[in-house]
């Protein structure tokens, strides 16, 4: 599959933002996190501000971006449209435990159950992203059950990480023992990740050019001549290939510079003292970032779609 | 709506293409794009047309395959394909915003183009290829069964059937009712084994393909007989005259 930008953006900023909103609605109705002023606004200011610019950069992935309040309707059938509409939902819990922590001085009671909405529905909403893709009979890469924990553990992560820069700044007694919870989930997810990697390149789709065209019984089939000399929409979006050594090699990328060095900053950012702790944690969020952009451009770039088998591929 | 109609009608209109018949020559394809660039989902936008990298809007495309038997005998197979307006479509199912239906009369499957916002997604979720982005128009576009023309009265009856059926010179193409078992086209399928593409998706779709029919076998036919009598060939059957004229340019 094509990886288009704009849809890698959405993922990952907004995989982030919903995960540090989480973090800080599950924190701060437990009493974990102080409602001062200044940690309210910066914290909802970067997890509102990744989320809208993650929906920003999926509209401009639309034909008709001005058309996209449409996409709220069909919340029966479609993921995308549930997504939609969680996104939307999640701005008014989310928005007013914000207003609670900045302007009320409040994260619990009231407010904190409100926060623990929000949590649930930055959950919803980015499992909610994760089924627009798992839902997909056509691309094997992405329906199994791996897509969904992924999504979410790397959002748990992205806004982890974020969080974690802001406990090591406030020096807030939660710095010493979150980074222990953030190791638990590099973790998980770097395991759901060579797990995932290992089906992929084991079990074989259960499509193949005889199925694509029925011709089975006569032989083997294969494509002869194309239906057009040149490319089409088809080949652009679903054809997109990535020589297996480039992904082996991306691959290792993403485990050495999105999960092994984070994981490094995460366990000397323990030992370190206060300011240089909170260095260390923006170090470690920012090469997650890189792991994670490239992690999301190979979950497009690996994934083969059935339409495949007719422009030459003989499984899928 | 696209949830799918809850009850499907009994007639579902599709296309029948027959494997044995069809001889590649893409004007079914020509006529699909000259009949739809003026019809329900017009234009079908073409880009840089006559420059180095030409691409555009198709609703039907011939692929050909090499079928090769175990015993290594080969086999050329023309591959039209256009939608296959699924019973169970899940290019509507997955469509946000309404845009994408199928239609409980007739089982055709559609696309809103005032109301698409051009995610693609459909695109993805269709095993088959069949939905075409118009980059141009910026929403998705796809094979309308000639909705426009299989309705429309002021043609004659004849004329009544899918661009792609009625300009296919070599009969390869059937068009009618698949949710009539006694409709001709069904019992095509019946009687020919027809069959539907990748099973395993679980779409169900509509349209059937007719199988290419067993090849002669050689063995059982004999060789072919010489186009032409050689002229060396002197078994006392040609005239005096030839046989003489013979004689002379063989010297």
């Amino acid at each position: 599959m094509h990886p288009a930008k704009s849809v890698i953006l959405f993922t990952t900023a907004s995989g982030a933002g919903y995960g540090l909103l989480a973090w800080m609605g599950l924190f701060g109705a437990f009493g974990l996190l102080p409602a001062e002023f200044w940690l309210g606004l910066l914290g909802f200011g970067i997890a509102f501000g990744l989320v809208i610019l993650g929906l920003l950069s999926s509209t401009f992935h639309l034909g008709h971006p001005e058309r996209a309040w449409r996409a709220l309707s069909q919340w029966r059938s479609s993921w995308l449209s549930r997504e939609g509409v969680a996104a939307v939902f999640t701005f008014l819990p989310a928005g007013l435990f914000a207003l609670a922590w900045i302007f009320l001085g409040s994260n619990q009671g009231l407010a904190g159950l409100i926060g623990l909405i929000a949590t649930l529905s930055c959950i919803a909403t980015v499992a909610c992203t994760a089924m627009i893709y798992a839902s997909l009979k056509t691309i094997r890469a992405w329906r199994n059950n791996w897509t969904l924990p992924i999504y979410l553990l790397m959002a748990a992560l992205s806004g982890g990480l974020l969080l974690q820069v802001f406990l090591s700044i406030w020096r807030l007694p939660l710095a010493e023992t979150f980074p222990w919870v953030v190791l638990v989930l590099f973790v998980l997810t770097l395991a759901a990740k060579l797990l995932y990697w290992r089906e992929l390149g084991t079990e074989e789709g259960g499509s193949t050019a005889e199925s694509a065209t029925g011709l089975g019984h006569l032989g083997k089939v294969r494509l002869l001549e194309a239906p057009h000399s040149e490319s089409n929409y088809l080949m652009q979006e679903m054809g997109f290939r990535i020589a297996r050594k480039h992904a082996e090699k991306l691959r290792r990328f993403v485990v050495l510079i999105g999960f092994g060095l984070p994981c490094l900053a995460t366990l000397v950012g323990l030992a370190l003292p206060g300011s240089l702790a909170a260095a260390a944690a923006v170090i470690g969020a920012a090469f997650f970032a890189l792991g994670v952009a490239v992690e999301r451009w190979l979950f497009f770039a690996e994934a083969k779609h059935v339409v495949s088998l007719y422009y030459g591929e003989s499984r899928a | 709506m696209t949830s799918l109609p809850t009850q499907s009608g009994p007639v579902k209109l599709g296309l029948v293409i027959d494997l044995d018949i069809c001889v590649g020559c893409h004007a079914c394809a020509v006529n699909c794009k000259e009949w739809n660039t003026s019809g329900h989902s017009a234009p079908l936008t073409d880009t840089d047309p006559y420059g180095a990298d030409p691409t555009g809007v198709w609703f039907n495309r011939i692929h050909t395959f090499e079928v090769v038997s175990e015993e290594g005998d080969s086999r050329t197979v023309h591959f039209p394909k256009s939608c296959l307006h699924c019973e169970d479509a899940p290019c509507v199912t997955v469509c946000p915003t309404g845009a994408s239906y199928k239609r409980e009369e007739d089982g055709i499957v559609l696309v809103n183009a005032e109301a698409c916002i051009g995610c693609k997604l459909c695109s993805w979720a269709c095993p088959y290829g069949a939905r075409e982005y118009d980059e141009d128009a910026g929403v998705m576009k796809k094979c309308t069964l000639c909705v426009d023309k299989i309705y429309n009265e002021n043609l004659p009856e004849r004329s009544r059937v899918p661009a792609c059926v009625s300009t296919c010179p070599a009969g390869a193409r059937h068009f009618g009712d698949l949710g009539d078992p006694q409709s001709e086209v069904s019992l095509l399928v019946a009687a020919r084994e027809g069959f539907e593409l990748m099973p395993e998706q679980g779409c169900a779709p509509v349209n059937r393909y007719l199988p290419p029919r067993p090849k002669a076998n050689p063995a059982e036919v004999g060789g072919a007989a010489p186009l032409v009598a050689t002229a060396e060939s002197d078994d006392g059957s040609a005239g005096l005259l030839a046989r003489w004229v013979d004689r002379m340019l063989t010297r």
